[in-house]
């Protein structure tokens, strides 16, 4: 009887075992590392917005403060966006004529506000505060990174559940005392420790086991 | 030497396994021309017809479910539990008898179980594939199974390690795992004889592929004999550990009728009861069928009667027990369910002397030898048992969870069009493998039933009948 296979099979029964037990493990690695990688979670990535808005000159450059804009911030679940007059306060003045300001202009003359493309924006079945994480003392830098470094707005952190749970387990070291939410620059005194956040922790009556029920996030 | 110990073990003479006058080449020509020779035949086609018409039966149910949702079952406040766990727990039950005929057996050397371990042990593993459809599609949204697993996901989020479901999940894919590595292992040897026939030039590339270059070498067979017996080992707690969880996921609960600490033994009594009696349903018709009566002798079926009598009479003690601790106990709600107007006395309590019927009363034939040995009436009965354990699971999902603690959310439950459509459609689903598997690989071990010629030549002492030198010579 003649033989059923050439000796290569004996090679390519080999590749194939091979490949049944990395072929599954390496798509899997795979998938793991695409999931937490920019191309799903965003971060660092620039947005396409209507106008070419820069956070660095704006805050670092000129000065002016988170709330001048995000005027809810403080008490609402929404930090909120400018109404197209903010803008105008300033630029109805100071480069009235330049053209990358041109939608801003239409804006105001058309009566419809200006579509920005939301950088941060979590998932409908996600319930999240500003006031309350400001109230608490969460600095905006927690989150949302050196806005007054970027040219333009990227979202800094994942804003995975994962991500946001880091913070709901061990809140401590992510805690300022609320004068110092807005800072761009603030670090913890030297050699506090976590004394700080301990002490915050108590001042602002925090029961950190109910910050990982389920409830606190998904109503 | 061993032939000595067994002697007097011996005397009352059990009927030999295997039909005498049997040679190596006679028992493999017979097996293997099942698949190699005379493949097609109108029998065969009918069942496949049912079975792959049940099978579109199941898959339309199955895109019912997904593009509606799973409020075309049944199920609703207070059943939440209905047809999907009743079919899951009944398809788990069946697959035990495999398990434990091929792992539990062997290692008790049980010879008779030679030739029905095949097709037993696929049986497991088929109906696992059905058991394995009805959570899945009771999650509603089963592309997210993998939620159930611990992997390392973006939400820092396990699965909640004290729901007993989550048990399930374990114990299910450990065991489906181990039930196909122990058969496929089984298989190889097989699959080289089926690729040394074959006279196809595809079936021995597909046959040669799956056999993994067995050559029947001494080497080989070293290894394949412990490789099985360590799987049999493997296998052997599966058998107790898988019904055990199942029943976890009620006993582990609060409700009447459910919890309680019987529920493991007696549930995996039940597993081995049920399955006993789904092989029985299977090789009766299939040894009538493909001529198989010098394999699956009636000792075969009488010695698998009188497991389904004794595992029988545990799940009877079972039932004795929760009554029992129910009085006992003087707990009301318990008392209410088990005693009262919940199981016995209650809207269902048709179901529940269906089932005290099928599983408790009927078995008792098979006391009488003439019965256990009559494969009609042995049918009918394996098929009343199965009913009987279909119900059970019935009664013990639905009664208690129909009359729960607040009578003003009580509700009765019946399955609709849809949970008989899928219920019946893994029935189809499970024809269709079974069906496939016995047009396509060996019903019986080949190999072993050369070993047991083997030992049979060795029992009868050289030079009675045929001689070793006779049976030795034709291998292939």
């Amino acid at each position: 009887m003649p033989q059923v296979f050439h000796p290569s099979a004996n090679t390519l029964s080999r590749v194939v075992l091979f490949s049944l037990v990395v072929g599954p493990a390496a798509l899997l690695g795979l998938v793991y590392l695409l999931v937490r990688s920019p191309y799903q979670t965003q971060v660092r990535v620039i947005r396409e917005q209507p106008v070419q808005f820069s956070h660095e000159h704006h805050v670092n450059g000129l000065g002016i403060d988170c709330r001048f804009c995000h005027t809810s911030v403080e008490t609402a679940s929404a930090a909120g966006m400018p109404a197209t007059h903010t803008c105008m306060t300033c630029h109805s003045q100071i480069w009235a004529d330049s053209p990358l300001l041109e939608p801003v202009r239409a804006s105001l003359k058309n009566q419809e506000p200006l579509a920005w493309s939301r950088v941060h924006d979590l998932p409908d079945f996600v319930y999240f505060h500003h006031g309350i994480h400001v109230q608490k003392g969460v600095g905006c830098v927690e989150c949302h990174g050196r806005m007054d470094k970027m040219p333009l707005a990227w979202r800094e952190k994942p804003l995975t559940m994962e991500w946001c749970l880091d913070c709901h387990r061990n809140p401590e070291p992510r805690l300022r005392p609320k004068d110092d939410v807005f800072a761009m620059d603030w670090e913890p005194p030297a050699d506090s420790g976590l004394a700080l956040g301990g002490e915050l922790l108590q001042k602002s009556h925090m029961e950190v086991g109910q910050l990982t029920n389920c409830s606190i996030c998904h109503r | 030497m061993a032939n000595l110990d067994r002697e007097p073990s011996r005397r009352t003479a059990p009927p030999p396994s295997l039909a005498p006058g049997h040679t190596y080449g006679s028992v493999t020509s017979k097996i293997s021309s099942l698949v190699l020779l005379r493949p097609y035949n109108w029998r065969w086609a009918v069942g496949m017809g049912i079975g792959t018409s049940l099978v579109i039966l199941l898959g339309v149910a199955v895109f019912q479910l997904l593009s509606l949702g799973v409020g075309i079952w049944g199920v609703n406040v207070p059943v939440m539990w209905g047809f999907a766990i009743i079919n899951f727990v009944w398809w788990i039950g069946i697959g035990h008898a495999g398990t434990l005929i091929s792992a539990i057996l062997l290692l008790l050397k049980q010879e008779w179980r030679t030739s029905i371990n095949r097709f037993a042990e696929a049986m497991t593993l088929f109906a696992v594939a059905c058991a394995g459809v009805f959570p899945l599609l009771h999650m509603g949204r089963p592309w997210k199974f993998y939620w159930l697993l611990p992997y390392p996901n973006t939400m820092a989020l396990l699965p909640q390690w004290r729901s007993p479901l989550v048990w399930d999940v374990f114990a299910v894919s450990t065991y489906a795992t181990v039930s196909l590595l122990f058969w496929y292992v089984g298989l190889i040897p097989d699959l080289a004889t089926l690729r040394d026939r074959a006279k196809s030039r595809y079936a021995q590339l597909v046959y040669g592929s799956l056999a993994l270059g067995w050559r029947g070498s001494a080497r080989h067979w070293a290894r394949y004999k412990s490789a099985y017996v360590l799987l049999a080992g493997l296998a052997t707690p599966l058998v107790v550990s898988v019904h055990s969880v199942v029943a976890f996921d009620f006993a582990a609960a609060i409700i009447p009728g459910w919890h309680t600490t019987i529920f493991p033994p007696y549930f995996v009594a039940g597993a081995i009861f049920s399955g006993f009696a789904m092989v029985l349903t299977l090789c009766i018709p299939l040894r009538a069928a493909f001529d198989l009566r010098d394999f699956i002798t009636d000792w075969h079926l009488d010695n698998m009667a009188k497991v389904i009598l004794a595992t029988g009479m545990i799940v009877g003690y079972g039932y004795g027990i929760e009554a029992f601790i129910a009085w006992y106990s003087g707990n009301p709600f318990e008392q209410f369910m088990l005693l009262g107007k919940g199981r016995p006395f209650g809207p269902y309590s048709y179901a529940y002397y269906a089932m005290l019927t099928c599983n408790i009363l009927i078995p008792q034939f098979l006391w009488i030898p003439a019965i256990r040995r009559n494969p009609v009436v042995l049918w009918v009965i394996s098929i009343l048992v199965n009913v009987g354990m279909w119900l059970e699971r019935y009664v013990i999902v639905v009664t208690s969870l129909s009359q729960d603690f607040l009578p003003s959310s009580w509700a009765m439950y019946s399955g609709t069009f849809w949970d008989w459509a899928t219920y019946i459609g893994t029935l189809g689903l499970f024809t269709f493998l079974l069906f496939l598997f016995i047009r396509f690989l060996p019903v019986i071990a080949i190999a072993e039933m050369r070993e047991l010629v083997h030992e049979s030549h060795e029992r009868s002492g050289q030079g009675h009948g045929h001689s070793g030198a006779e049976a030795h010579g034709e291998t292939r």
